[in-house]
């Protein structure tokens, strides 16, 4: 075990911050699931990314990327997270679809989807929950019937973050007949292929970020579909544990709110109760735990480990350390906390609210206790 | 950056669980509480054989020279036994300090020493009874003192696996070593406690997930509904988060700065609040049986209980993370800070 970085990495980390300090918008842009017009303002940024080749440091350079290990990527990610850059509208795609590609695409599949999906060219929305699939998600019932060349889509999708605006979606769907775990295939489908069609959902925050996708007989090549066929159960676990355990949530992120945490905390204390104090340092230690741990997967998977079922406390940890943190600082604001907030600056009751989603995306908490139970703990089903 | 175990910190370890695991079961915890004793005389001199207690001793006083993960590795399977033993205590805290004030001491050539160690911050001792000799603390300095130069008093603890003693000595017949660095020693004893409340986390939670797989109620493993599931999943949860910590607390102890001493205490707040919320998810899905003396989580909840509160309460360590909260950068490239 060595905890320092080495000169090289510490080259990296001013690389990025030059960078990203010569790039990043002065100004915030607006939420890329509040209108169209920030949802384009994001993928521009994502050009700008890409035309520093920022795009996914990790993946190799014939495919966009360059070819850095994981811990580059965390040190990426806490300079661009440090730097206030916007957030990555092609999250599902980059960090959920990409190393999904990379494990069972072929490699056309990779040069032809990962390059676009670096430059934010080509974005990506999730196309799995139904409305009578969700925490169980083997119960998906969309079907792709294959003919010839082709795979012909119907059903009705649900849940979907980004769909409104985005491209492309990856969607789980099964042979008509077919039951469960079985028959099931991870395909790609354009969004505004005909027979697509999106209706907007509204979010407790007011963005309409999430869209509901009806397909009736949408129609798309068989290179569309990743892996084998019937392989799509294994292949959306493979994702989900990508998504849990690494790259949905850089603890950067947390870094970030807990050192503004305590910034308000600092400013606040002296009209706020006392005891609030352990909540800011519990936030700060909690950011922390989350890092380290992340360093650890990060060492272990270089060190050839795969991701298992410990993904799972990841999302757990996270996804209740970000209330934790909103939450005490409402509780620092006091009587100002339900006051939108008038000028630039952390905007705590939006995270708060953003946060309460978290127990319930990427697997609902309550499954994820599941899955630690069942297939770290070994107990029965 | 490498945030791996390399393998002989492995190896040793495990060498370490499995003598722990084969001398310390619960018929011996039950055997000795029977015959009224936390001392065997068979397992200790098994602990010193395979060179436990010389881990941290500098191999110029015929120690092994090793660092403080690897004995927080051995620490952490102390704790899944809930050892009765004074091996961390003494072999990790009081004999390197030993070592540090007094090189060439005579007690340092037999790895068997029990140091036992008073720090002001402890009320009482623990081990006492079977010191070789203890290092007491009294304006800075350690003092060095034989069984016959101190009076001890039983103090009634929860642990019956762990007896500790109030002890009266005075100054004038102890051997006076000197200013010592008694902060190093509770950053040592406090990243150790909370390297043993890691095993005492979790070998709550094997016992639970033991019992709930076996116990049936209506027609089915307690351990198939989610309700027990979910205690013992929030358990294993907080157990994987406090890990990283106390391991990197470990590697970087040496550092000597107030973010070293920042992840110390944060490592020893959730070594310990993990310890503790495993125990007691581990006594509600024990049921009743968790609330007998029979089943031995109680053994787990009070060792936890024991270390929680001494060399630093859980207030004095949160004021240490406060200290380098609000006092240095805080934010996602300080992770591994260091004092320039």
């Amino acid at each position: 075990m060595d905890l320092s970085y080495t000169p090289e990495q510490q080259a990296f980390r001013a690389q990025v911050r030059a960078w990203l300090e010569a790039h990043v918008p002065a100004h915030p842009l607006e939420h890329f699931d509040a209108t169209r017009e920030g949802f384009e303002a994001h993928r521009a940024w994502e050009a700008t990314l890409k035309s520093g080749n920022w795009g996914m440091v990790t993946w190799p350079v014939e495919y966009g990327g360059r070819g850095l290990d994981l811990i580059q990527w965390l040190i990426f990610e806490e300079e661009y997270y440090r730097a206030g850059a916007p957030g990555r509208v092609n999250q599902n795609g980059i960090f959920l679809l990409g190393p999904t590609l990379m494990e069972f695409g072929t490699h056309e599949q990779k040069q032809r989807f990962l390059p676009p999906m670096a430059s934010g060219e080509e974005i990506w929305a999730q196309a799995w929950s139904e409305p009578q699939a969700g925490s169980d998600l083997a119960g998906v019932r969309a079907t792709a019937r294959r003919e010839g060349d082709e795979y012909v889509l119907n059903g009705h999708k649900i849940w979907s973050s980004r769909a409104v605006f985005a491209d492309w979606a990856f969607g789980l769907f099964r042979e008509p007949g077919s039951e469960r775990h079985k028959g099931m295939s991870l395909i790609f489908f354009r969004l505004d292929a005909p027979g697509v069609t999106r209706n907007p959902i509204r979010k407790i925050n007011g963005h309409v970020g999430f869209a509901e996708i009806l397909l009736e007989d949408v129609r798309v090549p068989a290179f569309n579909r990743l892996g084998d066929e019937g392989q799509g159960w294994h292949i959306c676990m493979a994702t989900a544990g990508f998504e849990r355990g690494l790259m949905l949530r850089s603890p950067a992120r947390y870094q970030v709110a807990a050192a503004a945490l305590a910034d308000l905390w600092q400013a606040r204390k002296a009209d706020a109760d006392p005891v609030l104090e352990a909540d800011v340092v519990r936030a700060f230690m909690n950011a922390e735990a989350y890092a380290l741990n992340i360093y650890q997967t990060a060492s272990r998977l270089m060190a050839g480990a795969k991701i298992g079922p410990e993904a799972s406390t990841n999302k757990i940890f996270w996804s209740e350390l970000d209330i934790h943190l909103n939450q005490t600082a409402l509780a620092i604001l006091g009587a100002e906390a339900e006051l939108l907030p008038t000028s630039a600056g952390h905007d705590w009751l939006d995270d708060f609210i953003f946060s309460l989603a978290g127990p319930i995306y990427a697997g609902s908490n309550e499954i994820q206790r599941n899955i630690i139970a069942e297939r770290m703990l070994g107990l029965p089903r | 950056m490498d945030f791996t175990l390399n393998d002989e910190q492995t190896m040793f370890a495990e060498t370490a669980a499995t003598l722990f695991g084969d001398t310390c079961t619960p018929e011996h915890w039950r055997r000795m509480m029977e015959q009224d004793t936390a001392f065997d005389a068979a397992r200790w001199a098994q602990i010193v054989e395979n060179g436990f207690s010389l881990i941290l001793l500098p191999e110029s006083a015929g120690g092994l020279g090793l660092g403080d993960l690897d004995f927080a590795l051995i620490a952490r399977a102390a704790g899944y036994v809930a050892l009765p033993e004074p091996l961390v205590e003494s072999a990790g805290v009081a004999m390197p300090m030993l070592a540090s004030l007094a090189p060439d001491h005579a007690l340092l050539s037999d790895p068997a020493t029990i140091l036992a160690i008073g720090p002001a911050c402890n009320p009482v001792v623990a081990h006492a009874d079977v010191a070789t000799a203890f290092l007491l603390e009294r304006d800075g300095h350690a003092y060095l003192a034989t069984p016959d130069q101190v009076t001890l008093t039983p103090a009634a603890t929860i642990d019956p696996l762990r007896r500790v003693f109030r002890v009266e000595w005075d100054a004038a017949n102890a051997q006076d070593l000197g200013a010592a660095d008694w902060s190093l020693a509770l950053d040592r004893a406090a990243l150790f406690a909370a390297a043993q409340g890691l095993g005492l986390a979790q070998r709550a939670v094997d016992l639970a997930v033991a019992y709930a797989t076996d116990r049936t109620q209506f027609g089915k493993p307690i351990g198939s509904y989610q309700a027990v599931k979910h205690h013992l999943a929030s358990a294993q949860v907080a157990i994987e988060f406090a890990r990283p910590v106390v391991f990197a607390a470990a590697a970087q102890l040496a550092q000597r700065d107030i973010f070293a001493q920042a992840r110390i205490s944060h490592a020893k707040l959730v070594g310990l609040e993990a310890a503790d919320k495993a125990a007691r998810a581990s006594i509600q899905v024990h049921g009743a049986m968790g609330y007998s003396w029979e089943v031995d989580v109680h053994l787990f909840l009070k060792r936890t209980l024991a270390l929680t509160g001494s060399w630093g309460t859980p207030a004095y360590h949160r004021n240490r993370v406060a200290a380098r909260l609000f006092t240095r950068p805080a934010g996602p490239d300080q992770t591994f800070a260091r004092e320039a």
